[in-house]
């Protein structure tokens, strides 16, 4: 009977826990006033508070998240920025739905994703910067690698099957390449990280292009899948011979072996967080439709490199919850990007800083017209 | 029990007490009964919401989607053969290779050893249950992986001289390793199932056995595993459905690949383990109905393999029951 009694209390308990507690908005938000107090949106807001936010997404932004938007209620605000990282799909779905303040997705929703988003017109905002390392272990050599993107594409495509292959061999005189097949290992779960390296294959390559294509989970031709980044660079690190892909942030923190990759320009560059920001600048004017920022010229370019998007509706229909989003999303798109540095994490380039404030400005309260970015 | 409800109910204070008892026992058979049908209704719940989220890959894809080995999200193309071919291949493996074991061990839990060493083996055992699966991917990956690759790998490749079923390159993750892990994680099950099987073995029919002159091998041959038959094999299937639907140890393991094995070291990819890698980044067409439709047919696997050996329990339960039992 005592078993019975708590197991039921356990379900009422856990229906009770899912419902959404009420977050206290103990300090309120910076105290910029609401645009309208008659707003009849305001008495029915499903969303959370004016003092908190909520998000979810990407899980590629979230340790920059989470640093960012701690130290941004320490500075002066006191807002509360929730964000679940359950993924791009997940953060999508949940935007669609119009359950959370804004989505998170390291690549832009697609015009059909939009098409059936419940709260209108759909801004997209570039808040993060990452880049792909290709890292390898090869018994005896070093970080530096030479490898051109034909060569890459190649040994992606399994064309290229022998370490001492003609063409490695050219690039790299003076490096002893030993006979051994490669084994190429990629990224198994969907990630923004594979989205990127494939989008530059394609790039790069006209028979990945008609082949694998670009996408967060492709078909491979060779190779040996890994779960996350940690599964990607574990079995490198463990297995000779092998080759893969791992995320800048990752590779930096890890000290993981990388070699450099041929640009646009013809130059051997190494990844690091100059080198992919000085890709990224040389195309100011992304789009959400027209993103892609790989193998762009430029003698510094790191030619591997792509964004995570932040996903919000244009109309707010909460003039306060409204301003509150478009002020931590400027903060996080200009001051915040110095805590993306000390994660590792790619600064925006100063022409996206701005392409972000001139998007989060077209954002308007529940009547369509009166702007919620004020900028200073 | 029905007599305290039908009882009329008598002036007094042991009337009320029997009108209390009687309402407490409705609220006991009431409250069970809720508990029971909570069951009943999840079950329900979740098989509806998976068929009404698979349909649209179900829909557009047709009988392709179980016959095509085919999985491309990029061009929108899903077929699941390949991930149903790798989970009945992992499980297959993991059986073969626990089976023996955990039925050894269990024997030699319930009768082989001393009473001091199987109260400290029995709890270890055990214990192997509640490490986390995350673990064993982890060790599998970073300290198994590396001696199979250097060990068993070119050991099990020379018997054949490179040939199949221990042909292609070693480079540790594959089929076999994650045949192993599993076999490692579905031990428990089997042996502490098994065992408390074993125990209750009537002592009458081990003694007279014995009586009879029977070695000890004998015993446990011709008399206690017979006669725990039937608990055996509900502690396999325990083991199978556990096995087939490991998601995370698994997918840190096997090399996911969306091909075929094409020998033991080969790479592959099961069922639950294609779901965890691709379920968080699902955004192409189609792709998270048919990720869902791979859920549902892993639970209709699962539900075809316990009704196999539901029947297979039974058959064996009425071969014993004809004194057929001795075998």
């Amino acid at each position: 009977m005592l078993l019975v009694a708590s197991l039921v209390c356990a379900v009422g308990l856990s229906a009770c826990s899912s419902t959404p507690s009420a977050t206290p908005s103990t300090t309120s938000a910076k105290a910029k006033t609401p645009s309208s107090s008659s707003d009849p949106y305001a008495q029915t807001d499903l969303h959370a508070p004016a003092g908190s936010l909520t998000g979810a997404g990407s899980t590629f932004d979230q340790p920059f998240f989470t640093k960012a938007f701690y130290v941004y209620n320490q500075n002066d605000s006191g807002v509360t920025v929730n964000y679940a990282s359950i993924g791009s799909g997940g953060g999508i779905e949940q935007f669609q739905a119009n359950t959370v303040n804004f989505g998170a997705s390291d690549v832009p929703m697609s015009p059909l994703d939009i098409a059936s988003a419940k709260g209108g017109q759909v801004l997209q905002v570039p808040v993060a910067l990452g880049g792909v390392t290709i890292s390898y272990n090869l018994p005896g050599v070093a970080s530096g690698l030479k490898l051109t993107s034909k060569v890459l594409a190649d040994i992606f495509l399994g064309k290229v099957k022998n370490w001492n292959n003609s063409e490695i061999k050219s690039l790299n005189p003076g490096v002893k390449l030993p006979a051994n097949p490669i084994q190429t290992v990629y990224r198994s779960d969907g990630s923004g990280t594979t989205y990127i390296f494939t989008n530059y294959l394609s790039a790069v390559s006209t028979a990945w292009a008609s082949g694998p294509g670009t996408g967060k989970s492709v078909s491979w031709p060779v190779g040996v899948g890994q779960k996350g980044n940690e599964g990607v660079a574990g079995f490198i690190s463990t297995t000779p011979y092998t080759i893969g892909y791992v995320e800048l942030a990752y590779a930096i923190q890890n000290k993981f072996t990388y070699a450099k990759i041929e640009n646009a320009a013809g130059q051997f560059v190494s990844p690091s967080l100059a080198s992919v920001a000085a890709d990224a600048a040389q195309k100011p004017d992304i789009t959400s439709v027209d993103y892609s920022i790989v193998d762009e010229p430029g003698a510094t370019s790191y030619p591997i490199s792509g964004y995570s998007w932040a996903l919000i509706y244009q109309l707010q229909k909460n003039a306060t919850t409204g301003t509150t989003l478009v002020d931590v999303l400027d903060w996080l798109t200009h001051a915040g990007q110095s805590q993306a540095a000390s994660l590792d994490y790619v600064p925006l380039p100063a022409n996206i800083q701005q392409l972000a404030r001139t998007t989060l400005l077209q954002v308007t309260g529940p009547d369509g017209t009166t702007k919620l970015l004020t900028t200073s | 029990m029905t007599s305290l409800a039908t009882l009329p109910p008598r002036p007094g204070t042991g009337g009320r007490i029997r009108r209390l008892l009687a309402v407490s026992d409705g609220a006991y058979r009431g409250a069970l009964g809720t508990v029971a049908a909570l069951f009943v209704v999840l079950l329900v719940v979740f098989v509806t919401a998976l068929v009404v989220q698979a349909r649209p890959a179900f829909a557009h894809f047709g009988f392709s989607f179980l016959t095509s080995t085919k999985w491309d999200p990029v061009h929108v193309h899903y077929g699941v053969l390949v991930f149903l071919v790798g989970t009945l291949e992992t499980t297959a493996i993991a059986l073969m290779v626990a089976f023996p074991i955990g039925l050894g061990c269990a024997l030699a839990l319930a009768f082989g050893i001393p009473e001091r060493l199987r109260v400290i083996l029995g709890p270890a055992v055990e214990l192997l249950a509640a490490v986390p699966s995350v673990v064993y991917g982890l060790w599998g990956l970073l300290v198994v992986a590396p001696w199979v690759r250097t060990v068993i790998e070119p050991a099990l490749g020379h018997i054949t001289g490179g040939h199949e079923p221990f042909g292609g390159s070693q480079i540790g993750v594959g089929l076999l390793l994650a045949g192993l892990i599993l076999s490692i994680m579905i031990l428990p099950t089997m042996v502490a199932i098994s065992r408390d099987v074993l125990l209750a073995v009537p002592g009458v029919e081990i003694e007279g056995a014995f009586a009879l002159g029977a070695t000890r091998w004998q015993v446990m041959r011709r008399v206690v595993v017979p006669s725990a038959r039937g608990g055996i094999l509900g502690a396999t299937t325990l083991a199978t459905g556990r096995a087939m639907g490991e998601t995370i140890a698994v997918t840190m393991v096997i090399g996911n690949t969306d091909h075929f094995a094409h020998s033991l070291f080969g790479t592959t990819q099961t069922m639950a383990s294609l779901i965890a890698n691709e379920f968080t980044e699902a955004t192409e067409p189609f792709h998270l109905a048919a990720l869902i439709g791979v859920g549902l047919l892993l639970l209709v696997v699962a539900v075809v393999v316990n009704l196999a050996a539901r029947l297979l329990v039974r058959s064996v339960g009425r071969q014993r029951a004809f004194g057929i039992g001795v075998l």
